[in-house]
């Protein structure tokens, strides 16, 4: 026990409405400055375990705690407001009746008049609001809204910041920015944050690590780019990024699929013959080759600009996509030359 | 923290966790201000007193056949008032719509006592109509027949004319809310217009209509003044003089009993009828398409509208005015300013003490919205439904047994009588109206707080404030329109109300409605106008509220 407390620690926490188990056995944390991200699809649970954390919904068991200090656990409950933790909240929940500057200041009551006002001023430059002061939330745009939450979450500073959906009452161009700047600022501050999100491209902007949860449960936690490229089940392989789950069955130890040159390889080991499995191919992992003897029909195509998504069938009747250049103009119905690079291909 | 670390340790009841402190508060209010209509209804669990026997054998069938028969003339009467001017205003274009459209609404400022009295005025023997009949016809006492006013007839004419206004903005809104389309769909089909209304547009309101029509049933059980200003023997009458008249309180208490059941059966046909509302609101609402009526139609329309603003509340009013300020009265003197001011400071005060309890009871079922708070506020805000009369009965039973108990104890141990402590109290007479208003400010807390989103609530907690800090930094003054409006209703309903004053004031106390009914019971008629008249200017300010409310709505 003599190592450092992490910042954030769950322990098998489970989390029920009457009988409904909304959180089942979560365990994760976070250290000092690290940026986590609960992702998943909507009543996954992901939202239930940020209000535990937040001190909004008792734990039914398992214990958090935060820097060391227990929080939350079935016998023991510290209120929402005694636990120093900021949160963001998706309709930014600024109070309307307040000026921006009252808003930031809202958590600072224990400050002296003088100090207070400095602190708030501090966090509205932070967010790029200095002149903002007198204003009302309603005078404000969505973006500047979801500023004056941050900055008003920060003011208190607090052990964590947890961010419910921040980004998803914005419009889409907005949000890539606002997440890539939000990051930047909590990092800048060495602030430890919990990200909720549906969104796996705001997960990949913002977080160092991301849980990916469905059903209550805990997927897989890992980085972005192990979720994206070694995903660990039918669920993540699905949830995350495009392509197509094939199942094949094994020719031997070699090949799989012979005729188009889908063989296991060191990372996916060895099947035995005969045996099924199931294998996810991502549209960029089929790369078009004039030079391949693999010729697929194409079944479908979208046009998106700087590419084609072309749909093609595969000799068993099976789907993979294809995500060729658009110089590259097949027609429905013809062939189309393409090579699988094996490097990608995972084995579930 | 060691916050939690010590409450986790130690355990009074004041270090009990939050929650459960919440629970305990708003148990122990529900419970206390139910108190009343529990007592009334255990009653009925003593024994009966040998004055039932007299009671059986004298009045009690006039009671039940007279509130029967007020019910059913107040039933029909507000039905046709309030259902037809509805429909005028919902659906037909007529001069003078708009202002009908509000207008119709006045005749809730005007007390059903206070009509009375003034109608009194009017129509007796030396009031102004028979008077002019006398001089213009040479007739002479006796020589011509002219209605009793004073009857259950008057009474139920009275009663209708200040309480069609429920009916009529329940229907109103239903009307409005109807679909045109599938009202011209009944007329594709072959039907006119009188024939699509009786067989679409009154069908589809029924449940509006239902639920205003007990409204003012409700009220019209309730009503006290008019019934007793008039001489009809119904319930209200009767328990107050079974009390007051017999000193048997006891029976009296029976005898509200009896009254109340009638009331929650009228309660329960409300709760209903408002339930499947919502069923018959789905229908989707295209533009309003009135109809344009033309010629003398709109004559007819326009009169029609004018006869009923008019008699429910123009001419009443008018004829207070000139009385307050004809000749031969100091009307606006002294004592008058002393007796309003007696009336403020107790509306006043019952309109806070409301209000604090409103919150208290909203903000906790905001905080655990469960079975156990739900069920508590409901409870609490009962109280509505039942007679001032009967709330009456109910607080003074409990209370002049504790006074009683105080008096005994200290007579016994101390050799001194503490008399009468709570009976006949300011404080007694501030429970009764809290157990009978608390609904009104109850709902205006509610429907403020509803609109504010519960984010906003737990930002604020994340951000460090306590649950009481957050009713006070965020909720209140974002509510500040909503308590404002939840003051003022309870004031104005404070400021009218008669029996639960009559019988619970404290001796030599006396309010604006209260000296209306004693210079009105006295024949002084034109003495009473001057504490009317106030009762009906401020009584006019909720229907403001109301129309403007209204008016927001339909935007």
């Amino acid at each position: 026990m003599n190592e450092m407390p992490r910042q954030l620690e769950l322990q098998s926490v489970s989390v029920n409405y009457g009988d409904v188990v909304a959180a089942k056995d979560i365990s994760f944390g976070l250290g000092a400055g690290e940026i986590g991200c609960l992702l998943g699809p909507s009543g996954c649970g992901k939202t239930t375990l940020l209000r535990a954390i937040a001190g909004f919904e008792p734990v039914s068991a398992g214990s958090i705690s935060l820097h060391g200090e227990l929080i939350s656990s079935p016998s023991h409950n510290v209120p929402p407001e005694q636990r120093r933790v900021g949160m963001v909240f998706q309709d930014f929940a600024l109070f309307p009746h307040l000026s921006i500057e009252d808003n930031v200041g809202f958590g600072l009551r224990t400050l002296a008049r003088r100090e207070r006002r400095r602190r708030v001023e501090e966090l509205l430059e932070l967010v790029g609001l200095g002149d903002f002061h007198a204003r009302f939330p309603h005078e404000l745009s969505g973006g500047q809204q979801q500023r004056v939450a941050l900055a008003r979450a920060l003011a208190p500073e607090p052990e964590i910041i947890l961010l419910d959906e921040p980004f998803s009452s914005l419009d889409s161009a907005l949000r890539e920015t606002l997440a890539v700047e939000v990051r930047a600022l909590l990092k800048a501050r060495n602030v430890t944050a919990v990200l909720v999100t549906h969104d796996q491209h705001e997960a990949f902007a913002m977080a160092d690590s991301i849980t990916l949860l469905n059903e209550g449960e805990i997927v897989q936690s890992d980085s972005a780019y192990n979720l994206y490229h070694h995903p660990r089940t039918r669920f993540a392989a699905a949830f995350i990024g495009d392509g197509a789950l094939l199942t094949l069955t094994a020719a031997d130890d070699k090949q799989w699929l012979p005729e188009i040159g889908l063989s296991p390889d060191s990372e996916t080991g060895h099947p035995e013959p005969g045996a099924l499995v199931q294998v996810l191919v991502r549209p960029e992992d089929v790369v078009y080759d004039p030079q391949s003897r693999v010729q697929l029909t194409v079944l479908r195509r979208a046009f998106r600009g700087a590419e084609f998504l072309y749909t093609l069938a595969l000799p068993d009747g099976q789907q993979v996509q294809c995500l060729a250049s658009s110089q590259v103009d097949v027609a429905t119905g013809e062939a189309l030359p393409v090579r699988f690079n094996q490097r990608h291909i995972v084995l579930l | 923290m060691e916050i939690g670390a010590d409450a986790h340790t130690n355990r009074s009841l004041l270090q009990l966790p939050r929650m459960t402190r919440w629970r305990l508060a708003l148990v122990a209010t529900a419970l206390l201000l139910s108190l009343p209509v529990l007592v009334i209804l255990g009653s009925l669990a003593l024994p009966f007193s040998p004055v039932w026997h007299h009671l059986i054998e004298t009045v009690l069938s006039d009671y039940v056949v007279n509130s029967l028969l007020l019910m059913a003339g107040v039933g029909a009467g507000t039905f046709l008032l309030g259902v037809s001017m509805a429909w005028l205003v919902a659906m037909c274009e007529f001069p003078g719509r708009r202002l009908f459209s509000w207008a119709l609404l006045l005749p809730m400022a005007m007390p059903a006592y206070i009509i009375a009295y003034t109608y009194t005025g009017m129509l007796d023997f030396s009031g102004p109509l028979q008077s002019w009949l006398r001089d213009s016809f040479g007739w002479r006492y006796g020589d011509y027949w002219f209605p009793q006013i004073r009857s259950l007839g008057g009474a139920i004419c009275m009663l209708s004319l200040v309480l069609y206004p429920y009916v009529y903005l329940l229907a109103r809104t239903a009307f409005a809310a109807q679909s045109t389309a599938l009202l011209e769909a009944s007329r594709s089909l072959g039907l006119g217009a009188g024939r699509t209304f009786f067989s679409v547009g009154l069908p589809m309101a029924r449940p509006a209509i239902a639920g205003g029509v007990s409204l003012a049933l409700m009220e019209t059980l309730a009503d006290f003044g008019t019934v007793d200003y008039f001489g009809v023997s119904a319930f209200t009458t009767g328990i107050f003089r079974t009390w007051y008249g017999l000193g048997e309180l006891n029976t009296a208490a029976q005898l509200s009993s009896f009254l109340l059941l009638f009331v929650f059966t009228l309660f329960a046909i409300e709760r209903s009828s408002r339930g499947r509302m919502r069923f018959h609101h789905a229908a989707t609402r295209g533009q309003v398409t009135r109809i344009q009526l033309q010629g003398w139609r709109q004559i007819v329309c326009t009169a029609a509208a004018a006869c009923v603003v008019l008699a429910g509340f123009a001419l009443p009013a008018t004829q207070l005015l000139l009385w307050a300020a004809g000749p031969g009265s100091a009307q606006f003197d002294a004592a008058f300013f002393a007796l309003a001011g007696n009336t403020f400071m107790l509306a006043a005060l019952a309109s806070c003490c409301c209000l604090g309890v409103a919150l208290l009871l909203a903000y906790g079922k905001r905080l655990h919205p469960h079975r156990v708070e739900t069920v508590a506020v409901r409870t609490a805000a009962m109280g509505y439904a039942v007679p001032g009369t009967v709330i009456a009965v109910g607080v003074l039973v409990p209370f002049a047994w504790l006074d009683n108990q105080v008096d005994g104890f200290l007579r016994e141990h101390f050799g001194i009588s503490s008399g009468l402590l709570l009976s006949g109290s300011l404080a007694a007479l501030v429970f009764a109206y809290l157990v009978r208003f608390l609904a009104v400010s109850l709902q205006s807390v509610e429907a403020g707080l509803a609109r504010i989103r519960p984010s906003l609530d737990d930002s604020a907690r994340s951000l460090g404030a306590s649950p009481a800090s957050v009713l006070r930094r965020v909720h209140v003054p974002m509510l500040r329109a909503s308590l404002l409006s939840a003051l003022l209703l309870v004031f104005v309903d404070v400021l009218k109300e008669l029996p639960a004053t009559l019988i619970l004031r404290p001796f030599n106390f006396n309010t604006l409605a209260v000296r209306t009914y004693e210079l009105a019971s006295d024949e002084r008629l034109v003495d009473a106008a001057a504490p009317a008249l106030a009762i009906v200017l401020i009584g006019l300010l909720p229907v403001i509220l109301l129309n403007r409310g209204a008016r927001a709505g339909n935007e």
